[in-house]
């Protein structure tokens, strides 16, 4: 944890040494998400509800997915690049550390530009939050957290496959960037707005609706058991797959030899 | 003219090769196209009577938008030409027997040519053979198909003029990285890349309508789906070409002042 910490203050000290260019990215980061979010708006303005969610509702559920998707980003970045860390051969170093593997790709970047993003999401949060009438007790703020906390692990989950797979494919799979930006591209609506469908996939194979429909359901004072509140536990179960994929291409590694 | 079709065959080739890249980028086009259609059906299903066009209207729009995106992406920058501007390389480049801007120009429309023809057939075929709201409706009359061919063309070449002009833009400011992005950011969202026009509300709409940006993809693909038809597909196919006029002619001034000044620092 210390040596992660030391890590991360390299990473904030070498952004910060080219400032324009850290507040440029941060801005179209920023801008990206906001035209997004300006699509929800005019929607929202025309539709009022979609499947009996208002508008506020919406904001709450784009909120905690993008804050999620930010967060996993901003810290699991590593797993991302990892093809072209597999390709100049990093990788072969960082196998000569006496380091756990997993750790050293984590920490090997750290994108903090994403912070962009994440304040328009704290934004749309925040309004969510007053706008919504939500009757706020522990359980909820606990759900809330919840939630966040499974949707960074269900996309930490999804990097470290794409990583994973890498050992195999020896480069980039662009086929994955579906299931990652998808979900932050169309998790900004609950997926059931998707229809029966993608909700049966969002459930069993990619665990996103554990963290952003069903106990999205509980938070915004639906009729459903109080128990939907504590599924987003269950996405830590998405990393036992992601982990064995990850093995087992260290297993069959054979470095590129460049 | 014979210099710059050599320079749109080599380029258009190039971008031929990249065939790994066009599987992913198809099966991401299926999934967006698909996803994107879900969620408007579930709007339309809230109220039908809130929805600006007709529903098969809106899914010819998506499935022709993701099939043709390689052609109307307005946040795709040729990393080249940033770069022979920031680093000096543009020296040679002027050395070449061919004007800057028409070089430019033909290999910028090559390489997004070349991607959207590995991609686009794939999504429009299984577009055409979805069940009947949900896939791309095929076109209506001779006439419109013209009007859209047409305004497919023109609106071609607006994106490529726009970019033109950022590009031209990094001569005076060294750096592309704020123009880009608030450049592509804008035009995403007003040429109907995120929502289609019609769903903004009044005001903003006639606003966006008139822009150049609006000249890009909004216009061929709702000429196609029929939202607009008849006088008025001409008068917006007559709005992209002042456009691609005006836009063009700017660019072609601006480089030539640029290039007048230009210092090519070291290197």
């Amino acid at each position: 944890m210390k040596l992660y910490l030391h890590y991360l203050s390299i990473h904030v000290r070498s952004a910060m040494e080219y400032k324009t260019s850290f507040i440029l990215t941060a801005l179209g980061q920023f801008l990206v998400s906001f035209n997004v979010f300006l699509g929800v708006f005019f929607m929202m303005e025309r539709f009022n509800n979609v499947k009996c969610f208002t508008y506020s509702e919406i904001l709450l559920c784009f909120s905690t997915v993008l804050i999620s998707f930010s967060l996993a980003e901003c810290f699991f970045r590593g797993f991302d690049m990892f093809p072209s860390m597999i390709g100049n051969g990093e990788f072969d170093r960082i196998l000569v550390r006496p380091r756990n593997t997993v750790f050293q790709v984590l920490a090997s970047k750290i994108e903090l530009t994403r912070i962009g993003r994440l304040f328009q999401a704290f934004i749309m949060l925040g309004y969510g939050i007053i706008k919504s009438g939500i009757k706020w007790d522990f359980l909820r703020v606990l759900t809330l957290v919840l939630m966040i906390v499974g949707g960074i692990t269900v996309f930490a989950g999804l990097f470290i496959i794409f990583a994973g797979l890498c050992f195999f494919t020896l480069e980039g799979l662009e086929v994955m960037n579906i299931f990652t930006d998808g979900a932050r591209e169309y998790g900004k609506y609950p997926v059931s707005v998707y229809g029966k469908t993608v909700l049966t996939i969002c459930s069993y194979i990619v665990p996103f609706a554990l963290f952003q429909y069903y106990p999205f359901l509980y938070l915004i004072g639906r009729d459903v058991p109080v128990w939907y509140c504590a599924l987003p536990v269950l996405t830590a179960m998405f990393l036992i797959p992601s982990c064995l994929i990850w093995r087992l291409g260290m297993k069959k590694y054979q470095s590129t030899g460049s | 003219m014979k210099q710059y079709l050599s320079f749109f065959r080599i380029r258009f080739q190039t971008g031929l090769q990249y065939r790994t890249a066009a599987i992913a980028g198809i099966s991401t086009q299926f999934v967006w196209g698909g996803m994107e259609i879900l969620m408007f059906k579930a709007f339309y299903e809230a109220s039908p009577g809130a929805f600006p066009m007709s529903f098969e209207a809106l899914t010819s729009y998506v499935w022709l938008q993701q099939a043709f995106l390689a052609l109307f992406m307005p946040w795709f920058w040729d990393a080249e030409i940033f770069k022979a501007i920031s680093d000096g390389n543009i020296s040679y480049e002027l050395c070449r027997p061919a004007g800057l801007y028409e070089m430019w120009f033909t290999k910028n429309m090559a390489i997004r040519l070349s991607k959207a023809v590995l991609r686009c057939f794939p999504v429009l075929i299984a577009a055409v053979f979805l069940p009947a709201p949900y896939g791309i409706m095929l076109p209506g009359d001779i006439q419109g198909t013209v009007l859209f061919l047409l305004s497919m063309l023109l609106a071609f070449g607006v994106v490529v003029a726009f970019s033109m002009l950022i590009y031209i833009s990094v001569f005076f400011t060294i750096s592309g990285q704020g123009i880009k992005m608030i450049s592509s950011c804008l035009a995403e969202f007003l040429s109907g890349a995120v929502i289609p026009l019609p769903f903004m509300p009044d005001g903003l709409r006639q606003l966006a309508e008139f822009l150049p940006f609006a000249s890009m993809q909004n216009a061929p693909l709702r000429i196609y789906s029929g939202d607009i038809a008849g006088a008025a597909a001409w008068q917006v196919i007559a709005l992209q070409l002042f456009w691609l006029v005006f836009m063009c002619a700017a660019g072609k001034l601006l480089m030539h002042r640029a290039l007048k000044q230009v210092v090519v620092q070291g290197g």
